[in-house]
């Protein structure tokens, strides 16, 4: 009785593990078939003039997404030159200054609103910038994404400033160091790879935000020459390519995804590789 | 004597520059509200409450309701959470717990690249395999098993509720994994070798020690995805077929709060109409600010003061 009680439960301990492995292999399936797709139906479209030149009108085919790539680095320098500073200096203050009941508040806040979806900080962008000014433009594209990075770099950096040791702190302050100076040229400079990793992600992940673009950046047919006129970027160009009926278009958003995704997973894999050594030697 | 006074004045000018970063999520979510609400004012004013739970969406004679919307809203994340809350814990489990240790570093690297796929890309993904895949293999033969449920009655369109459920569950499959992978690293070791001491097997280990002890936080990684789910958008846009209608069956086009914003924001032609689609905005900003306050105070107090997620 009690062997066949024992048989039994190593059964459900071998059928339990079977089954939670299948889970994790439907998981990421989707990733494996997405990925498949994009190389099938991508690779055969991404050419020189993708790279080079503007899209072409309906009807013709050809043409490339040159501006709608350029403008996605351009959004992106625009938005760190808002999110950057605003959100390191604030992960700054949770890590160095331990205000504890108004840091939980600044944590919660920013939790929250990194879970706001990315749609509406486009509406607050076009009632703010676009209303005012009369048009879609590129700055409103670089605002709206330099918004949704705040949060997200605000927590990523307050998280590597706390894995600085606590001893660099004190010896450079029992040095008669201004404690400005210590976290300036001490701790930050300490967490500088963590720092960057965080950023990174950070655009990443905006670079491919299309839902905030959409009334605010708007797209461009042609290149951009001032931060008053609209601007093409890559996750708007998929998306109107991806909606219209004609089939040189579904080619050049499939070409357009495979160089996006190679973009994002990229920057990804590069930076999780990079501080994977630290993050083990800690475990 | 006078370093000492200017690094004095460096550091008050320091700390007030990072404490007024640090003080701008603040502004952000004050912001974020007031703007909708300003925006949606004329449609307060004209609508009142009969917004919710109005079904008229009719742009030429300026009628608007937002209740297909919000029941496309319910209904794709239901069936995303559904599909995701099973599969992701069970993979959490796997990662942490069972799976042989040199298969958990890649999984987990795989997991987290799935996070990063932009919206817009699995939506691409979606028009061009997934629904004509869905609609010429799995819906017929839904149909044909389980086709007394009114649910699964009716014509089969391509795009559809179904559809954009199957998308948001993909959508929120890694976040609520990686969330609860998280939890479950959390809970100390002496909870797993009391039960191992117990001659319990590794399952046996899970179940009792682990699964119970983590629930609170699973919990908060479950409203977590769905406060995705909600806000998803462009995926959903780009499958749920874009139609404002409540019907039973789930092979039917639906539309969300956030695909309805997506796809007629700037084709909005009278102040109504756009302020219509402001106040849609913040019936989802409210919903999502609710959703994801309520999962952040499930995970903090799983977490506790003393104990750091660790990664």
């Amino acid at each position: 009785m009690t062997v066949s009680n024992h048989h039994w439960r190593k059964a459900i301990n071998v059928f339990m593990q079977a089954l939670t492995f299948v889970c994790a292999i439907l998981v990421i399936l989707p990733l494996l078939l997405v990925f498949f797709y994009l190389l099938k139906q991508g690779a055969g479209a991404v050419n020189w003039a993708f790279f080079t030149e503007l899209p072409k009108p309906v009807g013709e085919v050809g043409g490339g997404m040159a501006n709608a790539i350029l403008g996605t680095f351009i959004l992106i320098l625009l938005a760190s030159c808002l999110g950057v500073p605003v959100g390191v200096l604030g992960g700054v203050f949770l890590s160095e200054y331990r205000h504890r009941q108004l840091n939980w508040w600044i944590r919660f806040t920013a939790d929250i609103i990194n879970g706001v979806p990315s749609i509406t900080w486009g509406m607050v962008v076009y009632a703010l910038i676009v209303l005012p000014m009369k048009g879609f433009s590129t700055l409103a594209g670089g605002v709206v994404l330099g918004l949704i990075m705040i949060p997200l770099i605000m927590r990523t950096t307050e998280e590597v400033l706390q894995l600085v040791p606590n001893g660099y702190r004190e010896a450079a302050l029992a040095l008669g160091i201004a404690q400005w100076r210590v976290i300036v040229q001490i701790v930050l400079r300490t967490a500088l790879k963590g720092i960057v990793t965080g950023v990174m992600l950070a655009l990443a992940r905006v670079a491919g935000e299309t839902a905030p673009l959409l009334f605010t950046a708007f797209g461009n047919a042609y290149w951009t020459h001032r931060l008053t006129e609209p601007i093409a970027a890559l996750p708007l160009q998929i998306f109107n390519y991806a909606i219209s009926p004609y089939d040189d278009w579904h080619r050049q958003a499939w070409a357009g995804a495979l160089v996006l995704i190679l973009l994002i997973s990229g920057i990804n894999i590069c930076v999780r590789t990079l501080t994977r050594d630290r993050f083990s030697k800690r475990a | 004597m006078g370093s000492s006074a200017t690094s004095h004045m460096g550091d008050r000018v320091f700390k007030g520059l990072t404490l007024a970063m640090a003080l701008s999520v603040f502004v952000l979510i004050i912001l974020i509200g007031f703007e909708l609400a300003h925006g949606s004012s004329t449609a307060i004013r004209q609508f009142g409450w009969r917004f919710l739970i109005s079904s008229d969406w009719d742009p030429v004679n300026e009628k608007f309701g937002a209740l297909p919307f919000i029941f496309g809203t319910l209904v794709s994340s239901a069936i995303g959470l559904l599909i995701a809350v099973p599969l992701s814990i069970a993979t959490a489990v796997y990662l942490t717990e069972l799976a042989p240790l040199w298969l958990r570093q890649p999984l987990t690297m795989f997991i987290e690249l799935l996070a990063a796929v932009p919206s817009v890309i699995l939506g691409l993904w979606g028009i061009f395999v997934m629904v004509p895949w869905l609609s010429g293999h799995l819906f017929p033969l839904l149909q044909k098993y389980l086709g007394f449920l009114p649910l699964f009655q009716g014509a089969i369109y391509g795009p559809s509720i179904f559809a954009g459920g199957i998308i948001v569950a993909i959508m929120i499959l890694p976040i609520i994994t990686s969330v609860s992978r998280e939890i479950l690293r959390s809970v100390p070791g002496l909870q797993r070798e009391a039960a191992y001491a117990l001659g319990a097997t590794r399952w046996e280990v899970t179940r009792i020690a682990v699964l119970s002890y983590a629930k609170k936080g699973l919990f908060g990684a479950v409203i977590l995805g769905l406060g995705r789910a909600l806000g998803e958008t462009m995926a959903v846009t780009m499958v749920i077929g874009n139609s404002p209608q409540i019907v039973k069956s789930l092979f039917a086009p639906g539309y969300t709060l956030a695909s309805v914003v997506a796809n007629e924001f700037s084709e909005a032609t009278t102040d109504t109409y756009l302020s219509a689609l402001f106040e849609i905005g913040l019936v989802l900003l409210g919903v999502t600010v609710l959703v994801n306050a309520l999962a952040q105070l499930l995970l903090k107090t799983f977490a506790g003061p003393g104990v750091k997620p660790q990664n």
